[in-house]
């Protein structure tokens, strides 16, 4: 099987094959003709930009790969401002060794996931690098994306109130136990939500409801996300833990290894916060859109303090803080 | 009885103080994230005992593995949670990033693939635990003389708890036996030290409503000077225990004295390799030296004889953060579980003021 090399990293003749080869078939849109060292785009009064790079290992999980992910996790965090994404960068930091064949399917993934998200790739770059690992080199992906904002958009922490409703996409919990349990070599059918919230939040938008605050809920986890914006609004966000959703297999997944899924991370889940008034109607665009099935409302925002608490399965009362360090499996 | 009558019985309480100890880290964790320190009268004290076990780890026990982190042939694998454990210079991940190679795991087993597919170095887990884990161990050890592999070691520091829990019992009034050692162990240790410290034990599973239980039979047994051991988790915790995690201890481990953080020697608390097993230990017999740094009361958290919140230190230079004791390095540990509740818990917050920092 052909493999990378050094060579494909210096420049000359084997670095544009390997472009032409993997890439410009996958990516091709007008934008990448020529393959000039700058895209010219057209633009808008108000743009977003975000940057974010992708590690994950492994490249290829339950549900998705590390090429689905970079386009979910770059388009989901335009969303939330809410941007509706145009373009994204694809850089490719490739170890010596990567099988060529694997590349492909990474870069043709990542094709099929900006088509589903609506986004062009219009430029890229690779370079080669000594493995981090002999026995399993990998490949590093950063990714930019500019999305357009509508005049009048404003989603932001400062706008939630005191009685808005909080509402959650969809289950918790599932990226981070597929890609644990394949680690762990552990068969279970966990399968990673990796997945662009285009359809779910411009719905919303082109429906004029009034978001006062939207973040996906990625690294950290809900606790974390939440804390975040209650600390942002100087608000007290009240969630239930009955009306969180869970899967039974990611449940108990979590159970049998001492996580607990609030701390557990998503690739293609949001926490929007809303006027009470509008969460019925936001349930619904949520929950007919392709990811949101699941939607619930989960909480309320108060203003009597600044933090996260849960109203326990027994009628309890907790706090619910940032996620420390990393969500560890216990030993006892 | 119905679990609202339970916690309606528990809410209203208005007998004599107790001070209940669930012994287990995980029963700790479990409570607070039930919710039920929330609900329960005031006069109901729920104290966190000796059964966090990298709590009770000594710090003697962190230098031996920073020593040995330091040979370049030897590669260190532990859990996560023991990273951040102070020893008496530094911790594990203080030596990582110095260059030292710890590496920490998911599953022990995991070690056996690092050492077959490098057979330059040597493989040491830190085995750290109580009963519950002695078993996980001894697969370990049990594959690794399957695979042939001979670069695997095990620096132990494993400890049985019956002892641990007659060290903590002054003042308290009853005890939620350690659900997962029981497992193991099965029920008789309870009943015997029921019998012994004249006090009722429940054995527990982790659950909202197991804990709702027990904590209610613990009252009842209480007031009503009941001594016994109840078995509130008779779905997994047998009389006996379990016959094959038994053996399996059995066959590699024997009993020995063990140095407890905040507790001090306690003679058959500890369980190490076998004589014929010796060539996989990498030092574990004699390792004491324990330097607290000064202020810090773990000792005294980890017993029961105070609550986190009355140590100096909590909160203020010992925080999840910057842990100074293991007891706020553990995510099972009374400090890390008792910093995100108080101070300020939810119950003061009601009462006193609006628009306080809960976080």
């Amino acid at each position: 099987m052909e493999k990378i090399s050094k060579l494909h990293g210096a420049g000359g003749i084997s670095t544009a094959k390997l472009i032409d080869e993997v890439f410009i078939g996958a990516y091709s849109n007008s934008f990448l003709e020529g393959l000039s060292d700058s895209a010219v785009v057209p633009g808008a009064e108000r743009i977003a930009v975000t940057t974010d790079s992708f590690v994950v290992r492994p490249l290829f999980f339950p549900g998705g790969d590390i090429g689905r992910l970079a386009v979910c996790g770059t388009v989901n965090d335009l969303l939330m401002n809410g941007a509706k994404p145009e373009y994204i960068t694809a850089g490719y930091i490739l170890e010596e060794g990567l099988d060529i064949a694997d590349l492909k399917r990474i870069a043709g993934s990542m094709a099929k996931t900006a088509e589903e998200a609506g986004v062009k790739i219009v430029t890229g770059d690779t370079k080669v690098i000594e493995p981090v690992d002999a026995r399993q080199p990998g490949l590093i992906i950063n990714t930019s994306g500019i999305g357009f904002v509508d005049d009048g958009t404003d989603i932001s922490p400062s706008r939630i109130e005191e009685g808005d409703t909080v509402i959650l996409s969809g289950n918790l919990g599932d990226h981070h136990a597929a890609i644990l349990g394949s680690r762990m070599s552990i068969k279970n059918h966990i399968a990673s939500d990796n997945a662009p919230l285009t359809e779910m939040v411009t719905g919303l938008m082109d429906n004029g409801i009034d978001i006062h605050a939207m973040r996906d809920v990625t690294r950290g986890g809900l606790a974390t996300i939440l804390n975040e914006l209650a600390v942002a609004s100087g608000k007290h966000i009240s969630i239930e833990e009955t009306a969180i959703p869970v899967s039974g297999e990611v449940a108990e997944f979590s159970r049998l290894l001492g996580l607990d899924p609030l701390n557990m991370g998503n690739e293609g889940k949001c926490v929007i916060i809303l006027p009470q008034e509008e969460s019925e109607k936001a349930l619904n665009i949520i929950r007919n859109s392709k990811y949101g099935r699941n939607a619930c409302r989960i909480g309320v925002v108060y203003e009597d303090a600044t933090g996260v608490t849960l109203k326990t399965r027994i009628g309890g009362e907790k706090i619910v803080s940032s996620l420390y360090g990393e969500g560890l499996p216990r030993i006892c | 009885m119905e679990l609202s009558k339970a916690i309606e019985y528990l809410k209203n309480y208005n007998g004599r103080q107790l001070r209940l100890m669930e012994v287990c880290g995980t029963h700790t964790a479990a409570i607070r994230n039930s919710g039920l320190p929330s609900i329960i009268s005031e006069r109901i004290h729920l104290v966190s005992g000796p059964g966090c076990p990298v709590c009770v780890t000594v710090t003697g026990y962190i230098d031996k593995l920073i020593s040995l982190s330091k040979d370049s042939r030897n590669v260190i694998v532990t859990f996560g949670d023991l990273m951040r454990v102070p020893g008496s210079e530094m911790d594990l991940s203080r030596a990582k990033s110095e260059g030292a190679d710890i590496r920490f795991v998911y599953s022990p087993l995991d070690m056996i693939r690092m050492a077959e597919e490098d057979r330059d170095h040597v493989y040491i887990f830190a085995a750290v635990g109580f009963e519950t884990t002695t078993p996980v161990y001894a697969a370990l050890i049990s594959e690794a003389e399957k695979s042939g592999t001979g670069n695997i070691r095990l620096l132990t520091a494993l400890k049985t708890m019956p002892e641990a829990i007659i060290k903590s019992a002054e003042g308290i009034d009853g005890f939620l036996a350690p659900g997962h050692v029981a497992v193991i162990t099965g029920t008789k240790p309870y009943e015997e030290l029921a019998g012994k410290l004249e006090l009722p034990f429940v054995v527990s599973g982790f659950k909202e409503e197991g804990l709702a239980a027990a904590i209610y039979a613990l009252v009842k047994m209480a007031q009503s000077g009941e001594r016994r051991c109840l078995n509130l988790y008779p779905q997994a915790v047998r009389e006996e225990g379990s016959v094959l995690a038994g053996a399996a201890i059995a066959k590699y481990f024997e009993s020995g004295d063990a140095v407890w953080r905040g507790i001090g020697l306690i003679p058959g608390s500890g369980m190490y390799l076998k004589e014929e097993f010796q060539r996989l230990d990498a030092g574990s017999r004699g390792i004491d030296g324990n330097t607290e740094t000064p202020g810090c009361m773990c000792a005294k958290v980890i017993t029961g004889r105070i609550r986190p919140d009355e140590c100096h230190l909590f909160g203020k230079t010992c925080t999840v953060d910057h842990p100074v004791g293991a007891c706020m390095v553990s995510q099972e540990g009374a400090c890390f579980v008792a910093s995100s509740v108080s101070p300020g818990s939810l119950r003061e917050k009601s009462v006193s003021c609006s628009g306080s920092k809960i976080h």
